[in-house]
């Protein structure tokens, strides 16, 4: 059982990560990791994030919106299907408790807060974190593996955006084509590491 | 009063529905100022929705409705939404039309919508709509709302068709679905490129796509 869940975190993290393989959230990856200290900051708080939304949806769209979940309050409600609704309350889902995050952890670690304040309201609109609540309900994940999956694709994001962000440090002061510079090269980098985590396709746990 | 306000109307003259002004809103997303290669706005929709002509086709079709149709919604909408609670104002415009375009798509294009998978769904956290309708729709009336998305829409749409066609060509070896390589070459060892069709492919081809377009238009960043 436990080898399930490991071998579902290794394949969120690695074989189908998050930003190099399914590009999500490339807007973000792209604009914060100039510095790593940023990018940083930005990996740490979208694990949390998504650690707590995808469990979050699960449970709304498995008791509120999946075709027939509703037969626990009435029986008659046993044929209503508002997975069409998916979309629209998942979105505010996220947004909802992106907003309560901020609040707690302003209260209860001023810290924490400090350095991940300003990511906070950028990651509602982060599309990894929708995509991942999207892929659970493609999936058809249960409880558990969706909070292992929540967590694997957050740390997958954390882990590329600080190697993205180690490598343009390192490229920062390189001769580069005028064109190419900026935006062409992250793509191009992020094009070589990508097929770097393809190696791990072969990984079976 | 009711008189003076009269008089100050008839003495303005209507803006032509395409003034000078209106068509450089239209024109200037489509390569001055591209929403993927300039702004560096919905990338990943750009990449996974690239294998194959069909779907990007699809997608931009899709992302040309929502966005102007937010973008026209917004600025109708924009004397009345308090400025705190704005981007859950817009999430909500935004999000009712993706509803709306995913049914049709699984109504009438249900095997395109499966290939499409969550990527429809994803249309809602495109930074390009949600980033128009915070940067012109709010401030603007709704015609040229209405432009600013059409022409981001096709700015969008061109790149995403561009990157396709070199994606499902060399990839694939066919265009729009039809096998447009012939057999002779695959004879003679032509091989098509695997990696074109996998993530790597996208991102490589999608920079050296920025750098070929940055270079011609002289424009450098950062």
């Amino acid at each position: 059982m436990l080898e399930h869940y490991l071998s579902l975190f290794v394949k969120s993290v690695f074989v189908e990560n998050i930003v190099l393989a399914f590009f999500l959230g490339m807007c973000s990856f792209l604009a914060v990791s100039k510095r790593v200290e940023t990018a940083f900051g930005l990996g740490l708080a979208v694990i949390f994030v998504l650690t707590i939304t995808a469990p979050l949806n699960w449970i709304i769209h498995e008791y509120l919106l999946k075709d027939g979940a509703l037969t626990w309050v009435s029986s008659d409600w046993a044929g209503i299907d508002l997975s069409f609704l998916n979309f629209i309350t998942f979105i505010a889902t996220i947004a909802a408790s992106v907003q309560l995050v901020e609040m707690v952890i302003d209260k209860y670690s001023p810290v924490l807060y400090a350095a991940l304040g300003i990511f906070l309201p950028l990651i509602a609109v982060n599309c990894a974190i929708l995509g991942s609540s999207l892929f659970m309900v493609e999936r058809e994940y249960n409880l558990a593996e969706t909070a292992v999956f929540g967590f694997g694709a957050g740390f997958g994001f954390f882990l590329a955006i600080i190697s993205i962000a180690s490598i343009r440090h390192k490229t920062r002061y390189s001769n580069i084509p005028s064109g190419l510079r900026g935006l062409g090269m992250a793509m191009l980098i992020t094009g070589l590491m990508s097929m770097a985590f393809m190696l791990f396709s072969g990984i079976q746990l | 009063m009711a008189e003076v306000t009269q008089t100050n109307v008839q003495l303005q003259p209507r803006e032509k529905l395409f003034s000078k002004k209106n068509l450089k809103i239209l024109r200037e997303p489509l390569s001055d100022n591209n929403p993927i290669s300039f702004q560096v706005l919905g990338i990943c929709s750009a990449l996974a929705t690239t294998v194959q002509m069909r779907t990007a086709l699809v997608m931009s079709l899709a992302v040309v409705f929502v966005l102007t149709m937010s973008n026209v919604t917004v600025s109708l909408l924009r004397n009345k939404i308090p400025s705190k609670i704005r981007i859950i104002v817009e999430l909500a415009v935004v999000a009712s039309l993706v509803i709306l375009v995913d049914q049709l798509l699984k109504a009438y294009l249900y095997d395109i919508s499966k290939q499409l998978s969550v990527f429809v769904g994803l249309i809602i956290t495109n930074c390009i709509i949600l980033g128009r309708a915070e940067a012109f729709a709010l401030q603007n009336k709704p015609w040229p709302s209405f432009l600013d998305g059409l022409g981001n829409a096709l700015g969008y749409g061109w790149i995403l068709m561009v990157i396709a066609l070199g994606r499902e060509v060399l990839g694939s070896g066919s265009f729009m679905g039809f096998t447009i390589i012939p057999q002779f070459l695959y004879n003679m060892g032509y091989e098509n490129m695997g990696l074109m069709v996998l993530a790597p492919g996208a991102f490589i081809l999608l920079g050296l796509l920025i750098w070929a377009q940055r270079s011609i238009t002289k424009t450098v960043h950062e």
